[in-house]
């Protein structure tokens, strides 16, 4: 907690400790760090996301070296960078299956938070901080996915600005102001462009109240219990910064075959034609981690309805402390919870499924019982769940549980059975 | 503060120090208000946007049953020389089955030619002309269908195709906006 653990002989880093304790502060975040010493893999996707959005950062700031904002040349900016510019291909590449990455990492984070209950007290500002980063991306994602100026960029917005159309009175004006016109067109186009590039470093703010939000109630684990003293950690160097390493290269490989193998497969083809006003595809999807939500959106038969059950999903999430108020965290001790949670799963997979199909026949139904049952999961079951279910016994402390009984503290580092 | 509340408590008349509280809080209001303000309205249509707000177009080669599409403040608007059993069908509804209810004839000047914005009322594609179950367009995008008057008949859209300000000039001319 103090600086107190920080020791050093060297006069050059006492003179700046003394003026700008910098390097305690990451001494005591990135080394010290009491870390709970049963984290698994799923622990890992913090760091990766961490990872994302540098990669993102980075290869965004070389991109719009480039790229040019504008009607008339954005497009052709894109294929320039494709085949003109050195390793432009990559970079691009890089970038937009980055997107899909970075998102693939947060929902299995986001997932992880709910499975294991790190949603509870004391980390609800953590949680809530985290969805914002959420809400943050999917804005820069939807704005990005706008500049190549296709086909799908030109009705993916237009199709989610009309979005704020369905409010009432002001709808219309609100439109109008996102567009700067009448229409998807320059002005948008510019606004977009300005905010794609400001809105990663708003998230890189984010994260860091995040963390520090994550230092002050340190990391939930597995179990679920609360930190008991000393025995129940580790240091997170070099126990942990070496798991992230191992996670950052699978990671990096399964990256690398998208990039290299199916740079296109997670996109539209229907973006390589230039964005034309006048003509709508026959069929246009967002981004494939957009399509739950916009299944929802399309199973309400009402306009105003589809919107607000959309941004509900979503910030139904912020009240997940309260809705869920079983004093237990972790799934692993709660069977009833546990398969609910499965079901919410594949649910949302179901979603996911359905928002990218025509909007016809059995389609429909499906998506209109998988949008119910996911406000049903997160309104009546999760509830009612806590309320009704009987937990598992809890392990006595987390040393206790990883060392099989014993809890004797200096046992930790022979333990004989590791795994 | 102490001193201003207890005095207020007992009802006693504001102080003028209380009066300068509210005054300068108010000011500082206003002076961020007057800020704020320009940096949110650059963000309305700029001035040349505006002045492209009117468009003429030639109708003279538009067949009977044909359509054209035209573009007016960047929005496709469709130009549509109706048939006779076009007409017919736009005006053999009853008011009372529409979602939004209006008579043809209070969405066209002249009956043979209806103008309606290309951009369904649902989230703004562009509806295809001569498809869908009423013979008028049909939203790809999630499905709405809308008659041969423009108006919403089935799907997701709450609002019938929006008719744009126009006025004949001559036989052959229509300005659009
Ligand atoms: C949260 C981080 C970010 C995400 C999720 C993101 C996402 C995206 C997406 C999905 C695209 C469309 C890719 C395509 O299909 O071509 C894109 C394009 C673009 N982004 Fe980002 N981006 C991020 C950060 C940044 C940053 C920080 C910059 C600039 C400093 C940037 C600059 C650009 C440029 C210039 C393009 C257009 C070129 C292209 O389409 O490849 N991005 N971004
Ligand atoms: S935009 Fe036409 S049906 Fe949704």
């Amino acid at each position: 907690m103090s600086a107190s653990t920080f020791q050093t002989n060297s006069k050059a880093i006492k003179w700046i400790e003394s003026r700008l304790p910098v390097i305690s502060f990451v001494h005591e975040s990135l080394v010290v760090y009491p870390t709970p010493k049963n984290l698994n893999y799923w622990w890992n996707f913090g760091s990766l996301a961490g990872i994302a959005l540098v990669i993102q950062i980075v290869t965004g700031i070389v991109l719009s070296m480039h790229y040019t904002p504008h009607v008339s040349l954005a497009f052709n900016s894109v294929e320039h960078i494709m085949r003109d510019v050195n390793y432009g291909w990559l970079l691009r590449y890089i970038h937009a299956n980055g997107a899909s990455m970075f998102f693939i990492v947060v929902y299995v984070h986001i997932c992880r938070g709910l499975y294991f209950g790190s949603y509870k007290a004391p980390r609800e500002i953590l949680w809530w901080l985290g969805l914002v980063i959420f809400l943050l991306m999917m804005a820069t994602a939807f704005m990005g996915y706008v500049l190549p100026w296709g086909q799908m960029s030109f009705w993916g917005a237009t199709v989610i600005t009309n979005l704020f159309s369905a409010f009432p009175v002001v709808g219309k004006s609100i439109v109008t102001w996102l567009w700067g016109g009448f229409s998807v067109d320059n002005a948008t186009l510019n606004r977009f462009y300005s905010l794609h590039f400001l809105l990663p470093f708003a998230i890189v703010g984010v994260v860091v109240v995040h963390i520090w939000a994550l230092h002050t109630t340190k990391s939930n684990n597995p179990l679920g219990i609360d930190i008991k003293g000393p025995q129940d950690t580790l240091p997170f160097h070099p126990y942990y910064t070496v798991k992230d390493m191992f996670g950052l290269g699978v990671f990096m490989t399964v990256f690398a075959l998208f990039v290299f193998f199916a740079p296109n497969y997670m996109g539209h083809p229907d973006n390589y034609i230039p964005a034309n006003p006048l003509v709508t595809p026959a069929h246009i999807v967002p981004e494939w981690y957009f399509l739950p939500y916009y299944a929802i959106l399309r199973s309400v038969p009402d306009k105003l309805g589809g919107v607000v059950l959309m941004f509900g999903s979503i910030l139904l999430m912020f009240a997940m402390p309260w809705l869920d108020f079983s004093r237990v965290r972790s799934a692993r001790f709660r069977p009833i919870f546990k398969q609910a949670y499965w079901l919410f799963v594949i649910n949302a997979v179901v979603l996911g499924y359905i928002g990218g199909q025509p909007p016809e026949g059995m389609y429909i139904i499906i998506g209109r019982i998988a949008t119910t049952y996911y406000f049903v999961h997160l309104l009546v079951l999760v509830p009612l769940i806590s309320l009704f279910e009987r937990p598992l016994p809890l392990p006595e402390s987390i040393s206790n549980a990883v060392l099989g009984g014993s809890a004797v503290p200096k046992g930790a580092a022979a333990a004989p059975e590791k795994h | 503060m102490a001193e201003t509340n207890a005095s207020g408590a007992h009802g006693a008349e504001p102080t003028r120090r209380d009066f300068l509280y509210v005054a300068a809080a108010g000011m500082g209001a206003v002076a961020v208000g007057s800020a704020v303000w320009p940096l949110i309205n650059q963000m309305n249509p700029s001035a040349d946007v505006l002045a492209l707000s009117s468009t003429e177009v030639n109708i003279g080669n538009v067949a009977v049953g044909a359509s054209i599409t035209v573009v007016w403040r960047g929005k496709p608007v469709f130009v549509r020389h109706r048939s006779d059993a076009e007409i017919k069908a736009a005006n053999d509804v009853n008011l009372a089955d529409l979602k939004d209810p209006q008579p043809d004839a209070k969405r066209v000047t002249k009956p043979e030619w209806l103008i309606v914005l290309g951009v369904c009322t649902h989230l703004g594609c562009v509806p295809l002309g001569y498809q869908g179950e009423y013979g008028g367009y049909f939203c790809p995008c999630h499905g709405s269908t809308y008659d041969t008057s423009g108006r919403i008949r089935k799907g997701p859209a709450p609002l019938n195709l929006e008719v744009p300000q126009y006025s004949f000039l001559t036989d052959t001319t229509v300005r659009i906006g």
